[in-house]
């Protein structure tokens, strides 16, 4: 690995060094370990946090005390850097896979749940009024029968947001963190230096991202947003 | 049957003293009756209806349909409201099924059951098509279509067809006038339309504003089904808009301040139209 480091005089990796740190990362099996342990961490905490999102936000569109008590502390929260709470996690939890997924799932959590609040403040009354003429009661029938499905398009953006943060965090948070994971990779490069595979991991980062973002979640709003008749189908 | 007897109700409003909408309504609807409530804006005959519907609480007096008091909205009262209220999420066919969904009615049956609603208002052809895709008037007739399939006693439209042009207009009434010959349910109809609350209705019941009232009833004793051109609907619309007069004098002066009359401003009474007296 190192002899990358010293046959080239600067601080950034030239393309041809990127693509063998590339092909070097893949062959051994280094750079796919990370990819899966970090995809592994994410998908956890962000499951974990589109949950608590959506059920907080439902809370603070129902009862309007709570939105009125605790609705700037989520304000609030959503302010601090997740990674603000990493020392706290790491006391609690020890400098393990479950501080780092506490901390993304922190930092994806409050954004959901404001978008998860603004998508369920905003059903129009007649829907919910038409939901309980119908016979749908006030409880959990009428939430993911008529109330999640409404306030769908907004949920979208929160989702799409919530998985921008939960990225950001999880970087952070496996930095510092031990284990494999792309973060650990990235703190393991730079402390040889390897320039060249840092740059890898970042770009990693940027695809995935990209990707998912664009294949799952564009998609996913995209179809809503037609179905809804919010903007023209494309033809 | 809805047995309506002395309900009032105020909103609270702030700072202000709290603002009273219904003043000692009483009235009855019986089985299979069309009645209109008719009145200007504001005059509360939404709120009574939400009341009847079981969406708003807090009123004084009492509200029993088919002589139970009226404990929250229910299959057995179904509205059809002025904006549709469809689910944009749903096709025409799962919107018009979601009430026989609620009642765990399987799947195969409330889809034959929706079928036939749809095919009643004239929809067939549009049973995959998403709200978004339909104009207003057919809007209204799929909002129609899912309150019929759910059989219920009691029909509550709430101005369905104020949002709808002319045209639209007469050809859902005409629509509408059919179906309640055929099902024969009892129906409150919400309108601001002296023609419409004529032509579709048994009995048409007016109301006063501020605070808002039965002013008085009239029983339509056209033949069925009612036509436009008949005169002795036209009698009732003239008779109707005599009551109306008043009250909209009184809606007009609130707007624009307590000098305006209605009738002054409407005859051509100015000083310069003498009709011809100096020929």
């Amino acid at each position: 690995m190192g002899y990358r480091v010293f046959d080239w005089g600067w601080k950034f990796p030239s393309p041809l060094q990127t693509a063998e740190a590339f092909v070097d990362g893949f062959a051994n099996g280094h750079l796919f370990g990370s990819i899966l342990a970090s995809m592994r961490r994410l998908l956890i905490s962000f499951v974990i946090s589109i949950l608590l999102g959506t059920g907080l936000g439902f809370l603070f569109a129902r009862f309007r005390f709570l939105d009125e008590t605790f609705g700037f502390l989520v304000v609030a929260l959503q302010t601090v850097p997740s990674i603000a709470w990493l020392p706290f996690a790491i006391i609690w939890f020890g400098l393990n896979d479950t501080s780092v997924i506490f901390i993304t799932a922190i930092g994806a959590t409050w954004t959901m749940s404001m978008a998860s609040r603004t998508g369920i403040a905003q059903i129009s009354k007649i829907h919910l009024r038409a939901a309980r003429m119908m016979g749908t009661g006030n409880g959990l029938k009428l939430f993911y029968q008529v109330m999640l499905p409404a306030a769908f398009p907004h949920l979208i953006t929160g989702v799409r947001v919530a998985w921008a943060f939960a990225w950001r965090a999880l970087t952070a948070g496996e930095l510092i963190g031990r284990g494999l994971g792309l973060g650990q990779t990235l703190q393991d490069s730079r402390d040889i230096g390897d320039t060249a595979t840092l740059l890898c991991v970042v770009i990693i980062i940027a695809l995935i991202g990209t990707i998912s973002d664009h294949f799952c979640f564009k998609r996913l709003e995209d179809g809503i947003m037609v179905r809804f008749g919010l903007h023209a189908a494309k033809n | 049957m809805i047995e309506i007897e002395k309900v009032s109700k105020a909103f609270e409003q702030k700072q202000k003293k709290s603002y009273q909408v219904l003043d000692d309504v009483s009235f009855t609807i019986k089985q299979g009756e069309f009645v209109s409530l008719l009145g200007p804006s504001g005059c509360g005959k939404s709120t009574l209806l939400n009341l009847i519907a079981g969406f708003e609480k807090s009123y004084s007096g009492t509200i029993r349909v088919n002589g139970e008091p009226v404990k929250g909205p229910g299959a057995g009262k179904v509205v059809v409201f002025q904006e549709h209220g469809l689910f944009p999420w749903m096709n025409v066919l799962d919107n018009v099924a979601f009430g026989l969904k609620q009642q765990g009615i399987p799947k195969k049956k409330r889809y034959e059951r929706a079928l036939e609603g749809i095919k009643s208002v004239h929809l067939s052809k549009f049973i995959d098509r998403y709200p978004h895709e339909l104009s207003g008037g057919m809007k209204q007739r799929v909002a129609i279509a899912r309150a019929l399939v759910m059989e219920p006693d009691i029909l509550l439209m709430d101005e369905p067809f104020a949002a709808l042009d002319e045209q639209t207009r007469y050809i859902l009434q005409k629509d509408l006038e059919d179906i309640w010959l055929k099902t024969r349910k009892t129906v409150l109809f919400i309108t601001h339309n002296i023609r419409e609350a004529v032509l579709l209705s048994d009995r048409v019941l007016v109301m006063a504003t501020q605070p808002g009232r039965i002013k008085k009833e009239f029983v339509i004793q056209a033949a069925r089904p009612h036509q436009a051109g008949d005169p002795l609907i036209h009698h009732y619309e003239n008779k109707i808009m005599e009551t109306l007069t008043e009250e909209l004098e009184k809606v007009v002066r609130e707007e624009m301040g307590h000098d305006y009359r209605l009738e002054k401003n409407a005859v051509p009474s100015l000083p310069d139209h003498d009709l011809g007296i100096g020929i």
